[in-house]
């Protein structure tokens, strides 16, 4: 894991002249220098004798989109939750924008946005109007016109907001919580529920914002998700933390082999390989032409995350 | 912006969400004229033992009292706990608005809602049953009674709503205590025609005192003697109104919660 702040993680970008983290940009560096925006240190929750959060580090630098990963009941929302000051921790060390989220005070929240998971407020409002009025409390917003170009609403500016689908609803959520123009974004489970095509514009609109720097954390339970939006995807399962990785480390955990499927007269058989060429070429002259239900398939990402939440369950 | 402007901002969108509830709009700021109009029409036209005084305005006084009960009390108990459930505090907490903001708008729509109300009320006592308004000195009484009985029971509804977990289980307290309190504190009843024990347990609640000084303001002077005490008592009325704030602020300010509970 890169840790910034740590010596060993910087290295010299000598078109830059400065140290800075590894794949450091121009641009990046002119906004960030690199500045952690989050740092947890043996973050622990715990309710009774259950414990949600159970010891947990996590550092995300600035322009970062960090992932978190987990199956439901993870301690993924707890652990945002308390990122974002609305709970209060057990133990362990918290920085959030240089703060702790405990004792911030409204500057402090001027810098921050926030997408919670099921807001069903604002019924009777219009889309403009819940924008204009959130808007207001902060210091520099965005205009309506901006913010809802942004999220792909300026249509629905008019529209009483019971009225929207689910997809546009979350969308208005997401406008809500950047109309204040926030340094650092949670989002929570932003796309539960949602159909194929509303997941995917949802997504656009989160690559919108990182091309604006936003630094976001998002909790997740679908992987593809994960490795679409995130940077880096922290695995969390029974309030630990199972891998702190890039996506595409993530995938070479596991067995690169890949597995060729067919049919015959005794049924589907399964072959894995790390040949699969060789294999039809040679089934190609078992069957004489086409073999039937014919599939090569490589491992998923989501095997390897399943691999990983198998092996400490 | 400026708190005061922010707060002024709240109060409006409040207003104008809100008005755009029909289910909010006819239960909550037609709901005394209803009664007024339901009551009135059975035995509204009777005179009280050659008072000349009728029972429509006799009504009036504790119509207005339940009224406030309604736009403060139980508006915001029921408002606050559908609002900790659908995620407008968590909002409202996590945003940088001030969180007084918030407590502004709930006031200024319960102000807003009992003035449409008594307004209405008001005007159909005079259109239908010859209701006199109010003298010179009425209207002001008015203003303070209202001013102190909307903000403690505006506060108390505040602070019911942390106790309620769901919007079914917010109603189904505050509608019985409503009740409860509207039947012992002379606001359907005559108040000396009750039990001592009823009497004596009303007089701690803030209704009993609201409703005998808007029975000042809308009954002629001699009606004093009707009174428990003799008289209408408004010193005694603003004292114990004015401690009740106290005790509603210390309550709501100790009890609201911006969370749901735990789950």
């Amino acid at each position: 894991m890169r840790r910034f702040g740590d010596p060993e993680g910087l290295v010299f970008h000598r078109s830059l002249g400065v140290f800075g983290c590894p794949g450091l940009r121009k641009d990046v560096l002119l906004v960030s220098l690199c500045v952690e925006v989050i740092a947890t240190r043996d973050l622990v929750k715990t309710y009774g004798a259950a414990s949600a959060v159970a010891g947990f580090d996590l550092d995300v630098a600035a322009g970062e989109c960090v992932a978190l990963l987990g199956p439901n009941g993870a301690g993924k929302t707890t652990t945002v939750e308390i990122l974002e000051g609305l709970r209060v921790r057990s133990g362990g060390s918290v920085t959030v924008l240089g703060q702790d989220p405990q004792n911030a005070e409204r500057a402090w929240r001027a810098r921050i946005g926030v997408v919670t998971q099921l807001a069903t407020d604002l019924q009777f409002a219009t889309v403009g109007e819940a924008v204009d009025h959130f808007a207001r409390g902060y210091p520099t917003p965005r205009s309506r016109h901006e913010t809802l170009e942004l999220v792909g609403l300026r249509e629905q500016a008019g529209q009483r907001v019971a009225t929207l689908s689910g997809g546009q609803r979350r969308r208005l959520d997401v406008a809500l919580g950047i109309v204040g123009r926030p340094e650092l974004l949670f989002l929570d489970e932003p796309t539960t529920g949602f159909d194929p095509g509303a997941r995917r514009t949802f997504w656009g609109v989160v690559q919108a914002l990182r091309e604006e720097r936003t630094t976001i954390v998002l909790t997740t339970h679908y992987l593809d998700e994960a490795d679409t939006l995130a940077d880096r995807i922290v695995i969390i399962a029974h309030g630990r933390k199972v891998a702190d990785t890039e996506p595409h480390e993530l995938r070479s955990r596991v067995p690169r082999d890949a597995v060729v499927r067919w049919r015959d007269d005794q049924g589907v058989h399964e072959l894995a390989t790390s040949s699969p060429t060789a294999a039809i070429a040679r089934l190609g002259a078992e069957f004489d032409g086409e073999i039937p239900g014919l599939e090569v398939t490589r491992p998923s990402l989501e095997e390897a995350y399943l691999e990983l939440l198998g092996d400490i369950a | 912006m400026t708190v005061l402007a922010l707060s002024w901002r709240r109060v409006v969108f409040e207003i104008r969400t809100t008005l755009r509830d029909r289910n909010a709009v006819i239960f909550s700021m037609l709901f005394p004229l209803f009664l007024l109009v339901l009551f009135g029409s059975v035995f509204g036209h009777q005179e009280i033992a050659n008072t000349r005084v009728t029972i429509a305005a006799y009504l009036v006084p504790g119509l207005v009292a339940s009224g406030l009960l309604y736009s403060a009390f139980q508006l915001l108990a029921i408002s606050a706990t559908q609002e900790r459930r659908d995620g407008t505090l968590t909002r409202f907490y996590l945003s940088p608005m001030p969180r007084s903001v918030y407590f502004v708008g709930k006031l200024g729509l319960s102000v807003f809602v009992y003035i449409v109300q008594i307004a209405l009320l008001i005007a159909a006592a005079r259109a239908l049953f010859a209701v006199r308004l109010p003298s010179g000195g009425g209207w002001w009484t008015l203003t303070w009674v209202s001013v102190l009985g909307l903000a403690s029971s505006a506060l108390l509804g505040l602070a019911m709503s942390t106790g309620a977990k769901t919007v079914n289980s917010a109603s189904a307290i505050t509608v019985p205590v409503v009740l409860f309190f509207q039947f012992t504190s002379g606001v359907y009843f005559v108040y000396t025609d009750l039990p001592q024990w009823m009497q004596r347990l009303a007089a701690i609640f803030p209704l009993k005192w609201l409703a005998q000084a808007l029975r000042s303001v809308f009954l002629p002077a001699r009606f004093g003697h009707f009174e428990a005490a003799g008289t209408f008592e408004l010193a005694r009325c603003a004292q114990i109104l004015g401690l009740w704030v106290l005790i509603a602020v210390v309550l709501a300010g100790r009890t609201f919660r911006w969370r749901p509970a735990s789950q």
